[in-house]
């Protein structure tokens, strides 16, 4: 699958508040040689606010960005940002199912989008596209003193007749990614748990107590660093973090990296770069424990159990 | 020809939607139609009695009933026909009910429609001719398939009416599912003291042959004269020789087998007997899991069986069985735990399934009958029952109730209690489904004086804290999300059929629903017969039932084939195939195509080779009809001139 | 049957007993609502269905034509169905050449316990007869 070629499409977040995830992200892909390609003139997917609004609107937008990657001759597009993400596969799949709904779409954007892209997250191409020997052999550095808890969030695999990817309710890309990386994940039930999400600007006790569980958690299961996919959930975490802390009488200091922040360290490209300063949570211990790596790691595969006596 | 047609009411089920006063005139115009009239209820007794009048009166020698499906009440109005001294076959009847009234809402175009239809059936009966059956000689044998209660008491009333019975269990024991419980609801007494006895008289009756670890590998015949193939699968003991002492098991060093009469609670050995009551009582060896199938050397179990049982090269073998009916009483699967992955079914391992929380109270189960959780085996203070784990959920494709459930909640609450007085048990439910006799006042009791703590809700998520499992869910009744500190889950996870549910219902050639439950003849009036004659159905392997019910079943199948039996001689059906010898140039296609084999070769007087069938064989399935170049064989009653009277008849509506 | 006239067309269907045709009556005692074009002949099994009655059929007037059997290993008479799938595909195929556009003639499977598909099949073959009209025999279709 070497220099297969993918549409991209960062997204608002992607541009701004995650600037550091889309860094990353670029970064990781030209590593592993995976092209990808901005559609020209897209525009916002929507996100929550349009299909609160109007059903139409919101598979209007989705539909105007996938008809812009078909004008490109690409057949997959790349949405980092799980809400983009479901809001571009929701309208391809309302407009495949719906012949209806494909001709009132098709009416009031430019021009016809024909079904012919599929949208995928950035965690489904390094799971599906990438074989894991692959990562394996980029990894130039370790980071022994590294136990991560893989949080998915709520979308990316759900509801599972959108996502079409991994298990619903207990994935395991992300920690199969970062285990081919040779970085350690634990056992974390709250992979799919609700952060809060965008209650932020409305109610932030409810994002505080959500993701003060979350983190608790992550605590509890033994890590020492959250991977997050999602540019909100890594800011509830992030950002919030302090916020929690005070509220909750807690004292968390977890820092809160996207999966490709740490893919990017391990595979060796600079801190700065990935933008690991501009988390919240101070993660500069994280890049001080890296050292070269000894040995290739594998992908960890359980060894088959031994028979017993 | 004097043809008389009735056209049925129905009440108002016809005639709300159908205007059957136009249909009756409209079949006056026929010419050969002598008499033509509806009633309101013609399947009713003054209904038959004007079809037997009006044939006497109007000198009537056809007679159309159009009314609901053939498939509801042909035979009624045979067997009224018959009354008036008109061959059975001088019927036809035209589905004005099923097929018009209740799929259409438009009176117009739905009259003309029964018009249409009661016209072909007029335009077939004109050629019907008359049909008599001949009769032929039964095997009194019944085959029973499933050794589970319901099986087991088919073939005890079977045996006690004097039949000779043959029961092929597919497992190493007979006993099923009810084996496995440990209580039985409502009244809390011991499963395995009421069916161990069963067990016993099915192993000492000497009417009752039994196959265990066998399945039915080919069924061949037809009502009265089945041939079953029947594959008595290696067990790599020598049954004649195994006395079940038991010391191959003690002995045997491969000990992480997967017991399947455990549910994989607990491991066993590779060679094993699966639980102490056992019928028969034997060892068998799982070569998934035996060393010596797997590294070819060990040998224990060889060296010290005091008979010399064990064989490593035994292979499976093939046995004939002849009888002349078949009981299926398969039974049910359970969906596996890891379908729960919301629940960390398969990845906590104080997630577990009903039934194997009812091995855990078993006295004879794994623990003993003391409750330990599997983690750590410290015994729970708080027991979360979760009901409805894929039962009800369209989400995983399974719509309907698994039935028992509630109950075996309620049932396992309240042992939960006794067994450890301290401890508190909850119970998630959507609804509490407990219509039996008894039943109600059954979960009650669990809640009044066991105080289980009911909770109407679903739970969403299952997450382990320290050696806890937090449960949460919601409490519709109270508005709020609860979460419980538990030490021990239990899903109450759904009844599915059989894996290989649908490959049997094809070798016995009987329908099966979209979820592999076998479907009955009727819903209501034929719960255990099937649409293919001499086989019937009893237990859950036609839909998820508990205990009495499958026992009722399976007293009421064996009851329909002792009825079958008490004839010396059956009626063959005489829609079968016919060859006209003079016809028939002797190519012999009909005798490749037959899957019954029902067409021979025969030699006439002057030499001529003609194709004959065999009649009590011929199943009247018609392919030989329609492949015979030049029309020589003819199916009795869907003769291609019946089949083309209708094709023109329906024609000529236009 | 659509809604902007009650002109029906002819359609006739043979359905097998075991299979077909109580799917039929399963869609019936389920009040699965279907156009009313179709008028239903009972055969013991599709394996029954000699091609010509389906000739015989459009010579005499059918705008379309439906076979419908047990499942593929579902058949009541074990092979039945795979006789009929044989024939009846060899027969679509041959439509054309005799002017007759195969669209008009369908051959599915439908099981005693599918009344919802049962409504499907009847519901889609009755619009794809309403698209191509009655059918003008002696004139011979233009098949496209």
């Amino acid at each position: 699958m070497n220099n297969r070629r993918y549409a991209y499409y960062s997204g608002c977040s992607l541009e701004s508040t995650a600037r550091e995830y889309n860094e990353s992200l670029k970064e990781v892909f030209r590593l592993l040689n995976i092209e990808i390609k901005e559609p020209e003139d897209w525009s916002c997917c929507g996100s929550s606010p349009a299909h609160t609004v109007d059903p139409l609107l919101a598979c209007a937008l989705g539909a105007r960005n996938l008809a812009l990657v078909e004008k490109m001759g690409l057949d997959v597009v790349i949405a980092p940002c799980p809400s983009c993400f479901t809001v571009l596969k929701r309208a391809h799949l309302k407009m495949k199912k719906d012949p209806e709904v494909r001709k009132k779409v098709n009416e009031v954007i430019d021009e016809p989008y024909n079904l012919k892209v599929s949208p995928k997250s950035a965690l489904q191409i390094l799971y599906e596209d990438v074989p894991p020997e692959k990562i394996s052999e980029m990894v130039v550095y370790e980071i022994p003193e590294l136990k991560v808890a893989p949080y998915y969030g709520c979308i990316v695999t759900r509801p599972p007749e959108v996502a079409e990817f991994d298990d619903a309710e207990n994935p395991i890309s992300m920690d199969r990614i970062l285990e081919s990386a040779g970085i350690e994940v634990c056992d974390f039930p709250f992979k799919t748990e609700c952060c809060g999400a965008a209650f932020g600007i409305a109610k932030k006790e409810i994002v505080n107590r959500l993701s003060y569980k979350v983190i608790q958690m992550a605590k509890d299961s033994g890590a020492n660093c959250i991977a997050v996919c999602c540019p909100l959930c890594q800011q509830n975490l992030d950002l919030r973090q302090g916020q929690i802390n005070r509220l909750m009488g807690t004292n968390f200091q977890i820092p809160v990296l996207y999966f490709s922040q740490l893919l990017g360290l391990v595979f060796g490209i600079s801190p700065k770069r990935l933008g690991i300063d501009k988390l919240v949570v101070d993660a500069s211990w994280i890049t001080r424990s890296m050292r070269k790596a000894e040995k290739k790691v594998g992908n960890k595969e359980k060894e088959p159990e031994a028979e017993e006596e | 020809m004097r043809v008389g047609v009735f056209i049925c009411h129905c009440g108002n089920n016809i005639a709300g939607t159908v205007d059957v006063q136009k249909v009756a005139e409209e079949m006056r115009k026929i010419p050969g139609v002598a008499y033509s009239t509806t009633y309101v209820y013609t399947c009713s007794e003054p209904g038959q009695n004007e079809i037997i009048e009006a044939i006497k009166k109007y000198k009537l020698d056809r007679v159309v009933v159009a009314a609901c499906s053939p498939r509801m009440h042909e035979l009624t109005f045979r067997k009224a026909v018959e009354k008036a001294s008109l061959n059975r076959y001088f019927l036809e009847m035209a589905n004005i009910r099923e097929h018009i009234s209740w799929v259409g809402d438009d009176k117009e175009l739905n009259t003309q429609k029964a018009i249409d239809v009661v016209r072909m059936a007029v335009a077939k009966v004109m050629n019907n001719k008359p049909l008599f059956s001949s009769s032929f000689k039964l095997t009194k044998r019944v085959l029973v398939i499933g050794g589970g209660v319901a099986g087991m008491q088919a073939a005890l009333d079977c045996a006690d009416g004097g039949l000779d019975v043959v029961l092929v269990e597919k497992s190493p024991s007979i006993g099923g599912m009810m084996a496995r419980l440990d209580k039985t609801f409502p009244t809390i007494d011991c499963s395995i003291c009421i069916l161990g006895p069963k067990m016993v008289d099915v192993a000492q009756n000497e009417r009752i042959k039994l196959y265990a670890y066998s399945e039915i590998e080919d069924v061949k015949g037809y009502i009265g004269n089945y041939e079953v193939t029947i594959r008595k699968k290696a067990t790599y003991v020598d049954w004649n020789k195994c006395t079940g002492c038991g010391l191959c098991m003690e002995k045997c060093p491969s000990k992480n087998a997967y017991d399947y009469f455990n549910f994989g609670i607990a491991p066993t050995r590779a060679i094993n007997i699966p639980f102490p009551q056992a019928i028969p009582k034997k060892a068998k060896i799982d070569p998934n899991y035996c060393r010596y199938f797997l590294k070819g050397k060990c040998g224990v179990c060889a060296k010290i069986c005091p008979t010399k049982a064990i064989d490593y090269d035994m292979k499976d073998e093939l046995v004939k069985e002849d009888v002349g009916a078949i009981i299926v009483a398969t039974g049910y699967s359970l969906m596996g735990v890891e379908n729960f992955p919301e629940y960390g079914g398969g990845k906590y391992k104080d997630v577990i399934t009903g039934i194997q929380y009812e091995r855990i109270l078993n006295a004879s189960g794994p623990t003993g009958g003391h409750i330990k959780r599997p983690s750590d085996g410290k015994e729970p203070e708080t027991v979360v029952f979760i009901s409805c784990c894929g039962s009800r959920d369209k989400s995983v494709g399974i719509p309907y109730c698994s039935n028992f459930c509630c109950m075996y909640i309620a049932k396992q609450a309240i042992l939960t209690k006794d067994h450890l007085p301290k401890s508190q048990s909850y119970v998630f439910y959507m609804d509490i489904r407990a219509p039996g006799k008894g039943y109600d006042e059954f979960t009650r009791r669990a809640q009044e004086e066991y105080g289980v703590r009911y909770i109407r809700g679903r739970v969403s998520k299952i997450y382990p804290r320290g050696e806890k499992l937090i449960v949460r869910g919601a409490d519709t009744l109270l508005g709020i999300q609860v979460e419980v500190e538990a030490d021990l889950v239990v899903l109450a996870n759904a009844v599915i059929s059989n894996p290989d549910a649908a490959k049997l219902a094809e070798k016995l050639r009987i329908s099966y629903d979209t979820f592999g439950f076998y479907v009955e003849s009727h819903p209501k009036l034929r719960p255990v017969e099937t649409n293919t004659s001499g086989v019937f159905l009893a237990g859950a392997c036609q839909g998820p039932k508990d205990i009495p019910a499958s026992v009722s079943q399976g007293s009421a199948a064996a009851s329909k084939v002792l009825a079958l039996f008490s004839k010396d001689v059956l009626e063959s059906d005489p829609q079968v195939s016919y060859v006209n010898p003079n016809v028939c140039v002797g190519c012999m296609k009909c005798v490749k195509t037959c899957p019954f084999g029902a067409i021979k070769e025969e030699e006439l007087r002057d030499g001529r080779k003609v194709a004959k069938v065999i009649e009590t064989v011929c199943a009247g399935c018609g392919i030989c009809t329609s492949t015979c170049p030049c029309g020589a064989i003819q199916l009795q009653h869907f003769t291609d001139n019946q089949i083309l009277a209708e094709v023109y008849a329906f024609a000529s509506g236009k | 049957m659509p809604q902007e006239s009650k002109k029906e067309l002819r359609i006739i269907g043979f359905l097998c007993n075991w299979c077909s045709y109580g799917g039929a009556d399963t869609a019936g005692v389920s009040r699965f609502k279907q156009p009313t074009d179709l008028r239903i002949v009972r055969v013991p099994c599709s394996g029954r269905v000699d091609p010509l009655f389906v000739v015989r059929a459009f010579l005499s007037g059918a705008d379309g034509v439906l076979v419908s059997g047990c499942h593929p290993r579902d058949c009541h008479y074990s092979d039945g169905n795979y006789y009929a799938r044989r024939r009846l595909e060899m027969l679509k195929r041959l439509l054309p050449f005799f002017g007759i556009d195969d669209r008009r003639f369908h051959y599915t499977w439908v099981s005693a316990s599918e009344g919802e598909r049962w409504q499907r099949v009847v519901t889609e073959f009755t619009k794809v007869i309403h698209g191509l009209g009655p059918l003008k025999i002696e004139e011979g279709e233009e098949i496209g």
